[in-house]
C-alpha cells in the first residue's frame, strides 16, 4: 500500500477482521487530516510528482500509541519551530540578537542564561564574578527581563527560557514584564524547561535538595495549569543527559522515568491528570547516529503513550501525546576543522525532523570554540529552512515508517528503556518519583552517564570510532574561524544595572515580600508562585529570592565521584 | 589539541627526578560551571596512565582547590573550564598558588579561544587543553607540567 487513498488489500476474504480494522484506522485518520489545516507548499516532488501524505501501515500519524507522529498531517499542515537559542552579555545585547532573529524568519525566541543566573545568583555574589554574561545573558531583576524582550510583543511570541534551579522566579519575572507591558499573564506563550531532575542528573545546575525542587516544579505546573492555558510548565529534557555523555537509550529512559516522576508528584499534589499532561513537552538531543535517532524519538511517543494510559489513567488523547523539542548534538562539534560541523548539523537536523520533532534549534558551527556568531547561528537556521523547503522531507509524515531498520530500532530503544524503568520501579518501590529520587542519592545515574561517557571516549582514542578532522582525516588549512568575543565591560555594565535597581527599589517592601515568601515555603501545601511574584513586582533580586528560599530549603552538594 | 605555554620549574622536579613516585594531580571545576562530562572522563584518562587523581569535581574556590593541593601534596592543579571564564578563573587560581607561596602549576583544560592562550599563558597558566586532545596528550602533559618543562 501506498498510501491509504489506493489502499486494496490482497487476501480481503482471508483478514476480514484485519482489513475492517484497517479501513476504520484509515477513515479516521483521513476524517482527521481533512480536518486539519494545509500550509502554503508544493506537495509533489522536484519532477511533479505528487505525494500522499501519509505512506505505509497503520496506526497512522495522529493515532494512538503515536509513533509515527502526534499529528495526522504533520508537517503538511505546519513546520516544525524553527526556535535558536540566543543569550549572551547583557539583556540589551541579547534584545539585539532575538531582533535579528525574529528578522530573519525565526518564529520563537529562546534564552540562555549565564551561569549565575541558571545558580540562583545576583551579579554582585562574590561566586559570579568571571562569569557575568559569559555563556548567556544575565539577569539580576525584572528589570532585566523588560530591557530583555523589549519592543517585543509578548502576546505575539512563543519564548523558551532555558532554566531550572530558579525556574519560578524567571517565569515571575517574565508574567511580571507582560503585565507591566499590558500583556496579561493568560496571554503568554512559550516554555520554560523547569526540569530540575535531570540536574542532579547531569548539567549540575541545581540549588535546593531534590525534594523541595520536586515541589517548585509542580508549583509552577500546578500555577500555569491554573493561570496560563498558553504555557508548557516544564520541557522534560534528555538533551543535558546526552549531552553529559549518555547513550541514546539511556537519554531516552532518564528522560521519561523523570517525566514519569513529575506526572506522579504532579497527582500527589492533587491536580488531575488531563489538566495537566498536555501541557508537558520534551527535550530531545540529536547526535549524528542517523537511524538510533529517529528510532529513539519514535519509541519515545509510543512509551509515553502507553505509560500515561495504562499506567497513570489518563484519558484524553492530548495527555497521551509526547511533544518534543529537539537540538543538535552540542558535543559531537569539533574545534578541529570547524565548518565539517555544518554538515553534522545538518544530518542531525534532519534526523530530527524525519522523527517528527515540534521544534528545533541547529547548532551553529563555531560552538566548539565560543558562543556563535550572528553569521554562524544565520547559517544555523538555514539548514532549518532547506531541510523544510527544499528537501521535500516535509512533506510526508514518518516517512520512514515501515522500514525495517527503522522499525527495529524503534523497538530496540523501546527494550533498553524499559529495562530501566523495570528497575527504577524497584528501586522506588512501585513509584517512579521515589525511584528516581534513590537513583539521585545513590549515583546511578552519574554513574551511568560517566560510564557511557568514557567508554566512547576510549574508543576514539583508540581510533574505532572515526571523528572527521580529529583522529582521521585531520589534514586541513587551519583556516581562521571568527569567533564571537563578549565585551569584557558586560560585568561592569550589569553590576552598575543591578546597584541603580537596588537603589530605586522601596527595600521595605523588598524585605516584607521575602519574609512572606520564606513563611510560605515552610508550608508545603502553599503555593509558592504568587508569592514570588510579588517579589519580583517589588524588584526583589534573583538571589534574594533564592537565598529566602534556601534557608527553608537547604542546598544540594553533589558527592564527587569519578 | 595541546598547547603547552611553558612554565616554572615545579618543585618536583628537584624532589622527584626519577618520578619514582606517581604524579599526584588534582582537578576540579572552578566557579559555577556545572560542565563535569570533560573532567571526569579526564579523572578516568589519568588513572589509567598511573597517576593520582585527587577528584574535587564541582563548585570549588581557589581557596579550596590550594587547601587540597597542600593537604594532598599533588604536583599539579587541573582545572576545567566550560563557560567562558577562563580568563578571569584561571588567572586568580595561579595567583592563590603564588600568595601561598607554591609554584605548583596549572593545567586549563576545556574551551578556551586561541586568541585568549597567550593571556593564559602571560598569566602564568602551564598548558590549555582544548577539545579532542587524546588520552596521551594529556597524561603526557600534566606529567611535563609535574617535571616542570614543557
Amino acid at each position: 500500500m501506498s498510501t491509504p487513498d489506493n489502499h486494496s488489500p490482497p487476501g480481503a476474504e482471508a483478514h476480514g477482521d484485519e482489513n475492517a480494522a484497517r479501513a476504520e484506522a484509515e477513515a479516521q485518520w483521513r476524517a482527521a487530516f481533512e480536518a486539519a489545516p494545509v500550509r502554503d507548499g508544493t506537495f509533489e516532488t522536484m519532477s511533479g510528482v505528487p505525494v500522499a501524505a501519509v505512506h505505509g501501515d497503520p496506526p497512522y500519524p495522529g493515532q494512538y500509541p503515536y509513533t509515527r507522529g502526534i499529528y495526522p498531517s504533520m508537517y503538511r499542515s505546519r513546520l516544525w519551530t524553527m526556535r535558536l537559542f540566543a543569550g549572551m552579555g547583557t539583556a540589551a545585547d541579547t534584545n539585539r540578537r532575538f531582533k535579528k532573529l525574529l528578522e530573519a524568519g525565526g518564529t520563537g525566541l529562546s534564552t540562555a542564561f549565564d551561569m549565575p543566573t541558571l545558580m540562583g545568583r545576583d551579579s554582585d555574589d562574590p561566586w559570579a564574578v568571571g562569569e557575568v554574561g559569559r555563556a548567556g545573558v544575565a539577569v539580576d531583576t525584572v528589570a532585566d527581563v523588560e530591557d530583555l524582550f523589549a519592543g517585543i510583543d509578548l502576546g505575539d511570541v512563543s519564548t523558551s527560557m532555558t532554566i531550572n534551579g530558579p525556574a519560578n522566579i524567571l517565569m515571575a519575572m517574565y508574567i511580571v514584564t507582560g503585565e507591566r507591558g499590558g500583556t496579561e499573564r493568560g496571554r503568554l506563550s512559550g516554555t520554560i524547561q523547569n526540569d530540575i531532575l535531570k540536574e542532579y542528573q547531569a548539567q549540575k545546575e541545581y540549588i535546593f535538595p531534590p525534594r523541595p525542587s520536586v515541589r517548585l516544579v509542580t508549583d509552577l505546573i500546578a500555577f500555569t495549569t491554573a493561570e496560563m492555558p498558553r504555557w508548557h510548565p516544564t520541557s522534560i529534557s534528555g538533551y543535558h543527559i546526552r549531552e553529559a555523555g549518555s547513550t541514546a537509550a539511556q537519554e531516552l529512559a532518564f528522560t521519561l522515568a523523570n517525566g514519569f516522576a513529575y506526572v506522579e508528584a504532579a497527582m500527589a499534589a492533587g491536580l488531575d491528570i488531563d489538566d495537566f499532561a498536555g501541557r508537558l513537552s520534551f527535550f530531545f538531543n540529536s547526535h549524528i547516529d542517523f537511524f538510533e535517532e529517529i528510532g529513539k524519538y519514535r519509541a519515545a511517543r509510543r512509551i509515553w503513550a502507553h505509560w500515561m494510559r495504562d499506567r497513570y489513567g489518563a484519558k484524553q488523547e492530548r495527555s497521551l501525546q509526547l511533544r518534543f523539542h529537539t537540538q543538535t548534538a552540542g558535543v559531537s562539534l569539533t574545534a578541529q576543522q570547524p565548518e565539517v560541523n555544518i554538515a553534522r548539523v545538518a544530518t542531525q537536523a534532519l534526523a530530527a525532523v524525519l522523527g517528527g520533532t515540534q521544534s528545533l534549534h541547529t547548532d551553529s558551527y563555531d560552538e566548539a570554540l565560543a558562543l556563535p556568531t550572528e553569521q554562524a547561528a544565520r547559517i544555523a537556521l538555514r539548514t532549518q529552512q532547506v531541510i523544510a523547503h527544499e528537501t521535500g522531507a516535509a512533506n510526508v509524515a514518518d516517512p520512514l515508517g515501515g522500514s525495517a531498520y527503522v522499525e527495529w530500532m524503534t523497538d530496540e530503544m523501546e527494550r533498553r528503556a524499559t529495562e530501566v524503568f523495570d528497575h527504577l520501579d524497584k528501586l522506588g518501590e512501585g513509584s517512579i518519583l521515589e525511584g528516581v529520587y534513590e537513583g539521585i542519592a545513590n549515583g546511578y545515574f552519574v554513574g551511568e552517564i560517566a560510564d557511557s561517557a568514557y567508554r566512547f571516549e576510549r574508543e576514539v582514542n583508540a581510533g574505532r570510532r572515526i571523528i572527521v578532522g580529529v583522529n582521521a582525516h585531520t589534514e586541513s588549512d587551519d583556516s581562521d574561524t571568527p569567533t564571537l568575543r563578549i565585551d569584557e565591560d558586560v560585568e561592569d555594565l550589569q553590576l552598575a544595572r543591578l546597584a541603580e535597581v537596588k537603589q530605586r527599589r522601596d527595600s521595605g517592601a523588598v524585605v516584607v515580600a521575602l519574609e512572606k515568601l520564606a513563611a510560605d515555603a515552610a508550608d508545603p501545601t502553599i503555593n509558592l508562585m504568587e508569592p514570588i511574584i510579588e517579589c519580583v513586582r517589588v524588584e526583589a533580586t534573583e538571589g534574594e529570592i533564592v537565598n529566602a528560599l534556601e534557608g527553608v530549603f537547604g542546598t544540594y552538594t553533589e558527592p564527587a565521584v569519578v | 589539541m595541546s598547547d603547552p605555554a611553558g612554565g616554572a620549574a615545579g618543585p618536583d622536579a628537584e624532589r622527584d627526578p626519577q618520578h619514582t613516585q606517581p604524579v599526584r594531580v588534582v582537578l576540579a571545576k572552578l566557579g559555577l560551571d556545572g560542565h563535569d562530562r570533560g573532567l571526569k572522563v579526564v579523572a578516568r584518562m589519568l588513572r589509567d596512565a598511573g597517576l593520582e587523581v585527587i577528584y574535587l569535581g564541582l563548585r570549588q574556590t581557589a581557596e579550596s582547590i590550594l587547601l587540597a593541593v597542600e593537604q594532598e601534596d599533588a604536583d599539579v592543579i587541573g582545572l576545567s573550564i566550560h563557560n567562558g571564564g577562563h580568563l578571569t578563573l584561571a588567572p586568580r587560581m595561579v595567583r592563590a598558588v603564588r600568595a601561598a607561596g607554591l609554584d605548583t602549576p596549572v593545567v586549563v583544560g576545556g574551551i578556551v579561544p586561541e586568541l585568549d592562550l597567550e593571556r593564559l599563558q602571560t598569566a602564568g597558566v602551564f598548558a590549555v587543553l582544548g577539545p579532542g586532545a587524546s588520552a596521551t596528550e594529556v597524561a603526557h602533559t600534566v606529567r611535563a607540567a609535574a617535571a616542570g618543562h614543557p
